[in-house]
């Protein structure tokens, strides 16, 4: 394992998340906390409970899942793409490190930065309303591994970008609106059975149901399950990012 | 002949159909500057990108020291530094940094002391504290070039060096190349300026359409296809060429006012005796002669001409 080049990777990108840190680490922590004051306290004091866990406190695991889905996959996405739109990329093309070397140093610095501002978030949670995590240790399993998967994600969606528009549109346009419908904000059960049923095929619902039972330990499907799906998505990422650089596309000619 | 890069019936067919490189065979020897030279799109910076692996060859093989460059792409890879043509660098880093960065991608530990003599090499240590995005094109090109030493590679491709650098630069850089070579490492130069070539090149190879025209050492080529101009100014107009000087490759200038002698390298030493013996019997008012070997410049528009369809 080639340690040096992989910390060369990861350093640099980290290095832009601390020259940009109002628009990576700030930014995300004003909109989640506005999402506190209008749905926790605002709305949320006139919803009440479900499965016993106040509605404040409940929004809280989509809350931090909706910043870090959002903020993995465009850090990753950003960190590929930019060298490609600037020609830097010849540089990793042309070191003597290995693809899999290249997508550590790359997703490493994703993960790192959109698990931070993961706990990040969770720590002004609790500004805001009574957070308790009942397994720790499943909550930072979850956290990391959908970090992982997700900026996994994010490099995919960076070498395929052909402009920044289609850079933000998948953020924008996929993964938002599959947060919010995977459950952020309500449980499953509250909604009509049809939608219960078309909700299963969303991935970002078991994510949320999995992270929630970590907090709550109330899930909409088993912890297994849920575990099984963010694995499945980390294992098809790679699958596909090996494929993108056994075949060079949209990265070599 | 020690070959440090052997390319082996190279082709690159891209997938809009364009055939880039047609069977593409070059050898470069340990410690030579081998400069490419050949027309816009005839394939000089396809061929460097294949042997760096930032292309894929269509079929062919190249190999870096004995290393394939696919099977052992990390033994062959560390042994080359490349120069790129487009001058492409984070803006917001700066000089230390970046060069910093490319040592790490190559693997190797950080060498305060190597950054330090190679920014100042470049005549860049004054500005290793700056913003790339401050430097000028020239000084960014500088950059590039301490990016592509820093892992102190043996085997060093530089895209088109001097592309949009000025007269003074370009001299500097000139001697930076010389002293790489004078240092053992082998340099390989794409250019459109032939003098740059006729300066810095050991052998020239001349590429066109995809295919390597012709590799020569460069005084051999200037001797074997190189010529003398003999340049005959004459105090009356002459409307036409003497008969006596018909056989000879004579020309009038469009003023009339000179007659132009050109002598092939391999007729020289026969002919020009010959040519001035004749001149002599003609009765023409020579005011004045001067000679001119004939550039690379020249030559190499030669080639390229004869090959037009």
């Amino acid at each position: 394992m080639n340690l040096y080049s992989i910390r060369a990777i990861y350093i640099f990108e980290m290095s832009r998340t601390f020259r940009t840190l109002l628009q990576s680490v700030i930014a995300p922590i004003i909109s989640t906390s506005l999402y506190f004051v209008v749905f926790g306290s605002a709305i949320g004091s006139r919803i009440q409970a479900i499965d016993n866990v106040d509605y404040g406190s409940f929004i809280v695991p989509g809350l931090i899942m909706l910043t870090v889905l959002v903020q993995s996959t465009s850090n990753a996405a950003f960190g590929i793409y930019f060298p490609k739109f600037i020609g830097t990329i010849y540089e990793p093309l042309t070191a003597p490190i290995s693809y899999f070397e290249i997508v550590i140093g790359y997703v490493g610095a994703a993960t790192t930065k959109s698990f931070s501002i993961g706990l990040i978030i969770l720590l002004t949670s609790n500004l805001f309303v009574d957070v308790t995590i009942a397994h720790p240790v499943w909550m930072f399993l979850f956290l990391l591994m959908t970090c992982v998967s997700f900026s996994l994600f994010g490099f995919i969606i960076g070498v395929w970008a052909k402009n920044f528009e289609q850079l933000s549109l998948v953020t924008s346009l996929m993964i938002t609106p599959l947060v919010f419908l995977g459950g952020s904000f309500y449980s499953i059960s509250m909604l009509p059975e049809i939608w219960q049923k078309i909700s299963l095929f969303n991935p970002i619902f078991y994510l949320v149901s999995g992270f929630r039972w970590s907090f709550y330990e109330t899930a909409d499907v088993a912890v297994h399950v849920s575990f099984i799906a963010v694995l499945a998505f980390s294992l098809l990422n790679l699958s596909l990012i090996g494929l993108i650089f056994k075949t060079g596309y949209k990265i070599k000619s | 002949m020690d070959h440090v890069i052997s390319i082996k019936n190279l082709n690159k067919t891209f997938a809009n159909g364009v055939m880039a490189l047609k069977n593409v065979s070059l050898d470069v020897n340990s410690g030579e500057i081998l400069a490419l030279l050949g027309p816009n799109g005839a394939g000089k910076t396809t061929l460097i990108s294949i042997a760096c692996g930032l292309t894929y060859a269509s079929s062919g093989q190249v190999f870096i020291a004995g290393y394939d460059i696919r099977k052992d792409y990390k033994a062959a890879r560390r042994l080359v530094g490349l120069v790129p043509q487009e001058i492409a660098l984070e803006r917001y880093e700066n000089v230390l940094d970046t060069v910093h960065f490319s040592r790490g991608l190559f693997g190797l530990p950080p060498d305060n002391a190597l950054v330090e003599k190679t920014l100042r090499l470049l005549s860049l240590w004054d500005k290793r504290e700056s913003s790339l995005r401050a430097l000028s094109g020239g000084m960014k090109r500088r950059v590039l070039i301490a990016k592509a030493l820093v892992h102190e590679p043996t085997i060093i491709f530089l895209d088109e060096p001097s592309a949009g650098v000025d007269v003074e630069l370009r001299k500097e850089m000139w001697d930076v190349i010389k002293g790489l070579r004078d240092q053992g490492a082998t340099v390989v130069l794409t250019t459109h300026y032939i003098e740059e070539a006729e300066e810095l090149a050991d052998r020239i190879a001349i590429i066109d359409k995809g295919a390597i025209s012709l590799i020569e050492q460069k005084d051999q080529l200037i001797k074997q296809m190189g010529g003398k101009k003999i340049h005959i100014d004459l105090t009356e107009p002459c409307s036409s060429i003497p008969a006596n000087l018909q056989k000879y490759d004579t020309h009038v200038t469009r003023d009339k006012k000179s007659l132009v002698y050109v002598c092939d390298t391999k007729y020289r030493e026969k002919e020009i005796g010959l040519f001035l013996n004749d001149l002599h019997k003609t009765n023409l008012n020579i005011r004045d002669i001067t000679t001119k070997e004939k550039t690379l410049e020249e030559i190499f528009m030669s080639i390229i001409e004869e090959r037009k369809p």
